[in-house]
């Protein structure tokens, strides 16, 4: 039996919108353990974002619980939500959210510069590993509009490692690729998951959740199935078998 | 996250836009430099005010005859002509040191194939301490020469120059309007008065010798300089003058003469000069405060077109202070670094000012520190608003914020 990651009870999220309340989220009780490979599905509208922002701590609840690694995170300020975001929860976003002009290096530095003291040297070692992980360590010079959608969100990803987080948090990754790019960046989901990093993406295609091992579906603001994927595909053999493309880059 | 850091994040983002943070500093180098250099030539313009007034003499003070309106008529009769014996009566007031008659004229000066033209100043020997003279060669002259009546003189640094040139002046005759004198001394330098006169080009003669044998008939008009023992002293001593005067010369009102000391002139010309700088300083300052809206309006441009990049850093784990603080340092940075530029710029500007003119400028340290603390205090004052409107804004809208 794995160990408990996170675990929300009754998971709740109103917006007041002039007259009316929007419920976004009704009562979602959720566990994941260490090590899951979890996607995320539903329509626009299910509550899959507010239930994201709610796990990835950017958000607070309107009533229920959210315990991350045993903290009762729904019980904190904003300053410590930060400080778990920080050390938690890596985000990889569907705009890739990379700071313009600003190298790939050093956007991966990002998380560390509001981390407890490292040195600048220690920093850079650990940006340079991440990038290596998903491949990119040649590009770590580059500004963000001088990579392809794939290398910016690779670039992306290993920021969201490079502090060694709980877990990964990945809100619609592939959104803004094509399919060829978009597996490219699943086996790096994929190759992550299988290091024993726990991944929570939400999609709304299944093209891209059956990589995963859980597959976890809202409506309306409710969980409505929660299966376990027996046979996830496997991504690095779907690029194998894709036909080659023309140019890259 | 440690200051450093946060300092860091900021002046990269500052470097990423080099053209905006430069034109944003340039109200503030403007302001800055405008401060500086007004100060710097207010400041100026006050230290010759007080050399000039220095290079006077010490507590002096002078009386003269009012030939201003009503008096006119009456000195033409010469009712109310200070005499000298008005100054030997005055000798014997309290607290007075020294005191002595002063003849002014114009007049040629010759020594062998030499001309120069200068003003030749007939006073006592006392002049010479009234007004801290002293000798670079020869010798004063001394009572003896004034009770005499002889034909000696002092003459001043221009006049050793331009008439004996490389020959010691001492005990040769030069001729003033023809009339051989022999030179006793030389004076030290003193240089230029605020006026540009040359306080070097002069001739000091005994009084007695002047009066007789310089001066026309009609314009043996005198005044007296006197100094007195102490500063404190001063106010009550001119007031015993003009009495004095008064006294001495029946019928006369304490309008027709005028005594006046040095300090009464250093105070005016003090004020004029003060109040010259305050206003060039506050007019330097409102730039300065046009400069820190300036820094105001670019953040308040820069936290609205970077709603994103906050939005990613909150995201990664930058808190709502650290966001603060990077804001107010970018603010402070450009109002502290256009503050130095300011000031450097403001100093050159000051000193070419003060070369031109060929006035003594003075940057002083606490201009500077007034300088930089009100740059600084514009920076964060300025830099304050916009960078809490940036830690203030919603994640979840700035994450989302296209």
């Amino acid at each position: 039996m794995s160990k408990l990651l996170l675990e929300t009870k009754e998971l709740t999220k109103t917006y007041a919108m002039g007259q009316f309340d929007v419920h976004a989220l009704r009562s979602v009780d959720l566990k994941v353990n260490y090590g899951d490979f979890i996607a995320i599905m539903g329509a626009s509208g299910s509550g899959k974002t507010t239930f994201m922002n709610l796990l990835g701590c950017l958000d607070k609840p309107t009533s229920g619980s959210y315990l991350l690694d045993d903290i009762e995170v729904h019980k904190m300020s904003s300053e410590q939500l930060t400080l778990i975001r920080n050390e938690k929860i890596g985000f990889v976003f569907q705009g890739f959210y990379l700071l313009a002009r600003t190298s790939a290096l050093e956007n991966v530095e990002l998380p560390l510069l509001y981390t407890k003291k490292i040195t600048s040297h220690e920093r850079k070692e650990r940006a340079m590993k991440a990038l290596e992980t998903v491949g990119i360590a040649d590009r770590a010079s580059h500004f963000p509009n001088q990579l392809s959608g794939g290398q910016q969100q690779r670039v992306a990803i290993a920021r969201a490692i490079v502090n060694d987080p709980s877990f990964i948090l990945a809100d619609e990754p592939t959104g803004n690729l094509d399919t060829r790019t978009s597996i490219e960046v699943m086996t790096f989901f994929q190759q992550l998951h299988r290091q024993g990093k726990t991944v929570i993406l939400v999609t709304h295609e299944m093209d891209i959740a059956r990589y995963a091992n859980r597959h976890i579906t809202f409506r309306d603001g409710r969980v409505i199935s929660d299966k376990i994927n027996p046979n996830p595909a496997d991504a690095a053999t779907d690029l194998k078998n894709m036909p080659l493309p023309e140019t890259e880059d | 996250m440690s200051f450093i850091g946060i300092m860091k994040i900021a002046l990269k983002s500052l470097m990423r836009n080099k053209t905006r943070t430069f034109l944003t500093m340039l109200g503030i180098i403007i302001g800055v430099a405008a401060v500086i250099a007004m100060l710097a030539i207010g400041q100026g313009a006050q230290k010759i005010v007080e050399d000039q007034v220095n290079s006077m003499g010490t507590n002096v003070i002078m009386a003269y005859s009012n030939f201003s309106g009503t008096a006119v008529r009456q000195a033409a009769g010469g009712g109310n002509l200070i005499t000298v014996d008005d100054v030997e009566a005055m000798r014997e007031l309290d607290g007075l040191l020294y005191a002595t008659p002063v003849y002014n004229s114009w007049g040629q000066l010759k020594y062998e194939g030499q001309n120069w033209r200068g003003s030749i100043t007939g006073v006592d020997a006392d002049y010479f301490f009234i007004r801290n003279m002293s000798i670079a060669e020869g010798d004063f002259f001394y009572g003896s020469d004034v009770e005499n009546g002889n034909k000696v003189c002092v003459i001043g640094k221009t006049v050793a120059d331009n008439l004996f040139g490389d020959i010691d002046p001492i005990d040769k005759v030069m001729r003033i309007r023809n009339i051989p004198f022999t030179v006793k001394g030389v004076l030290t330098e003193k240089g230029q008065s605020v006026m540009g006169n040359d306080q070097d080009d002069v001739v000091i003669a005994p009084y007695t010798t002047v009066y007789q044998r310089l001066l026309g008939r009609h314009w043996r008009v005198m005044s007296v300089m006197v100094s007195a023992q102490s500063k404190e002293q001063i106010t009550n001593l001119q007031q015993e003058i003009l009495d004095l005067l008064q006294a001495r010369h029946r019928g006369t009102t304490s309008e027709e003469f005028i005594v006046s000391s040095q300090t009464e002139l250093a105070e005016t010309a003090n004020e004029v000069s003060n109040t010259m700088t305050i206003l060039l300083a506050s007019i330097a300052g409102i730039s300065l405060l046009v400069g820190g809206i300036g820094i105001m309006n670019i953040m308040l441009v820069s936290v609205s077109e970077r709603i994103k990049e906050i939005g990613i850093r909150m995201a990664v784990g930058a808190g709502k202070s650290d966001v603060l603080m990077q804001f107010v340092i970018e603010a402070v940075s450009i109002s502290i670094m256009g503050g130095i530029i300011g000031i450097i710029l403001g100093a050159s500007a000051a000193h070419i000012a003060g070369n031109a003119m060929d006035w003594n400028i003075v940057v002083t340290p606490w201009s500077i520190a007034l300088s930089v603390g009100f740059s600084m205090a514009i920076g964060i004052f300025f830099g304050w608003y916009p960078a809490k409107k940036a830690a203030n804004l919603n994640l979840i809208d700035a994450l989302r914020y296209e």
